[in-house]
């Protein structure tokens, strides 16, 4: 019997470890020599590894790594600010309009990035905004914004109406209400959307490379495209900062696996 | 008004001048772009001259139109078909639970996560010409190696390939849970009718996941339509406009070369959202059918 429930993981493994092999190729190149990057035949396995990439990124790219975590940052703290409120109105506080309102914010998220990004730059450049931190931030908090309000709408509707007339009845105003119960019952999906927003920011390539990329100090995935760019012979530096760079998601699927599901499939179907 | 009303309003106010802020008007921006001709210098001074739809009739008439429309469409159908067949495969065989069954689920996730610059560079390294390990594996195998991203002719199926693997995560995910809200008493009517695994995946699960699947290929539309990055990353749209797609086009446009032009990207952009919103209104009428029935 426990051979047979052994048998349907084989072939899972196989599976996965074609899915990342990619993944392992990109940590085997990092600790690759350069010397032997160009040969025709690479090296399965880090014989003879060394930390030349590694060294590289740290004295090249620290500064990257923080503007990335800044920006992240800040990005959750702005999806958070207008998502919440906005998802606790759209589940408890009958309005009207509400149905316009969730079809501008599924509309939202169709929008392709690259005409935002024009959109961002042509008001940016009269702003004074471009290469700057808040400008990013403001960015990339519009692909996580419309996500982060109908994940809220669809678990504070789940929050029974008795808790908020309790809450009522004993005196508290519609704001109170909102902080002391609303949102300390909201635990999960405010993990939730701020895993996303930080991930989502800490990932973005399109604004940065249009609204920051002539910043003193750019997010790390311009710098890895800058890299790219720049020193072609280098592969294993490029992956060792593709390594480190990954380092916030792999934390993320270490420690929140269910909330990563849970944002999926909320972003996806809703009820 | 009541009080209520008042607080409504209030908690929706951030939300609502928010999205007129840096939705509407960022759009509204790019649809004055796309009626202008803007120079860089116009750009500056905001005094461009109106040319009405001459940037739209430009882009048609233009030699990158016919290749970008092909490649939009094989990015995305190609794309698509494959990352739905094998997400759903991977789901279905997911659904029976065997050891290490979670974990290895869970690292399924792990290209859907990590950012596109660090996908796009590790597959330009993979299918790098002369040292890439996917050329070692064809002399491995006797065959010729393949000038992958610096031919016109694999470019497009070389980002296609990275596209397909980094969409595999999302399709598994939501069909995997579409397929745990299929109650196991069918199954097990099915097994009692001793209807076969093959038989019971085509009569019994596909008709009861159609909703989900639906909803995961129209949402798969969308997302790989706008796609830039990964393409921008690994063959900038080139060599050429070999795998330049109307996202990538807009983007070089604008931002790809030393010489910005707004207003022909623009024009590109716009033909996109609508694409966009049209597929996005179907997604609306597919969700609002689920709903009522």
């Amino acid at each position: 019997m426990t051979t047979r429930r052994w048998i349907k993981t084989l072939p899972a493994l196989c599976f996965t470890a074609v899915m990342l092999f990619p993944v392992y190729w990109m940590i085997n190149v990092s600790f690759t020599k350069s010397s032997d990057l160009r040969k025709s035949n690479p090296h399965l396995f880090p014989v003879d590894p060394t930390l030349e990439g590694y060294t590289a990124v740290l004295s090249q790219q620290l500064p990257s790594l923080g503007t990335s975590l800044l920006i992240g940052l800040g990005t959750v703290a702005v999806t958070l600010v207008i998502a919440a409120p906005a998802g606790f109105a759209l589940a408890k506080l009958h309005m009207r309009g509400r149905g316009a309102l969730n079809f501008a914010l599924l509309a939202a998220q169709m929008i392709p990035g690259v005409v935002m990004a024009m959109g961002f730059y042509a008001i940016y450049l009269r702003m004074g905004l471009l290469n700057s931190i808040p400008g990013v931030i403001i960015a990339d908090s519009t692909i996580a914004v419309p996500f982060g309000v109908l994940l809220f709408t669809a678990f504070m509707s789940g929050l029974p109406n008795e808790l908020i007339q309790a809450a009522k009845i004993d005196g508290a105003g519609t704001w109170r209400t909102f902080r002391s119960i609303v949102l300390p019952l909201s635990r999960n999906s405010m993990v939730t959307v701020s895993l996303f927003s930080f991930l989502w920011a800490w990932s973005d390539f399109i604004f940065a490379s249009t609204l920051a990329r002539g910043a003193e100090y750019v997010p790390v995935t311009i710098g890895i495209y800058k890299y790219m760019g720049n020193n072609t012979s280098q592969w294993n530096a490029i992956m060792a900062t593709a390594v480190i760079a990954s380092i916030p998601a792999a934390i993320l699927l270490v420690i929140a696996q269910r909330y990563v599901a849970a944002g999926v499939t909320a972003g996806a179907i809703k009820d | 008004m009541t009080t209520e009303r008042w607080a409504a309003i209030g908690f929706l106010a951030p939300l609502i001048a928010y999205l007129v802020a840096f939705y509407i008007f960022p759009l509204y921006r790019n649809i004055e772009l796309s009626l202008h001709d803007y120079t860089p210098v116009a750009f500056v001074t905001g005094n461009a001259r109106f040319v009405g739809f001459d940037n739209f009739i430009d882009m048609f008439t233009s030699r990158t139109f016919s290749t970008a429309l092909r490649n939009t469409v094989l990015f995305t159908l190609i794309s698509i078909a494959f990352q739905f067949t094998i997400g759903l495969g991977l789901a279905v065989y997911f659904r029976k639970v065997f050891p290490l069954s979670r974990l290895l689920r869970a690292l399924f996730l792990v290209p859907w996560l990590l950012p596109l610059i660090v996908s796009g560079s590790t597959w330009a390294w993979l299918l790098n010409s002369e040292s890439g390990i996917v050329n070692a594996a064809l002399r491995m195998l006797g065959m010729d190696p393949v000038n992958w991203l610096v031919s016109p002719d694999t470019a497009l199926t070389s980002v296609i390939i990275a596209n397909i693997w980094l969409g595999i995560p999302f399709n598994l995910v939501v069909l995997y849970s579409g397929l745990q809200n299929i109650p196991g008493d069918v199954y097990e009517a099915a097994l009692v009718d001793g209807a076969s695994a093959w038989r019971t995946f085509w009569s019994v699960t596909l008709p009861l996941l159609k909703p989900v699947a639906a909803i995961t290929l129209l949402l798969g539309f969308v997302y790989t339509l706008k796609v830039v990055d990964i393409i921008w990353i690994m063959t900038a749209g080139g060599p050429g406009d070999s795998s330049t797609t109307f996202a990538t086009w807009s983007y070089r446009e604008a931002f790809g070369t030393g010489n910005p032009e707004f207003s022909p990207a623009a024009a590109v952009g716009n033909v996109l959202i609508l694409i966009a919103l049209t597929m996005g209104a179907i997604y609306l009428r597919t969700q609002r059918r689920m709903d009522a029935s």
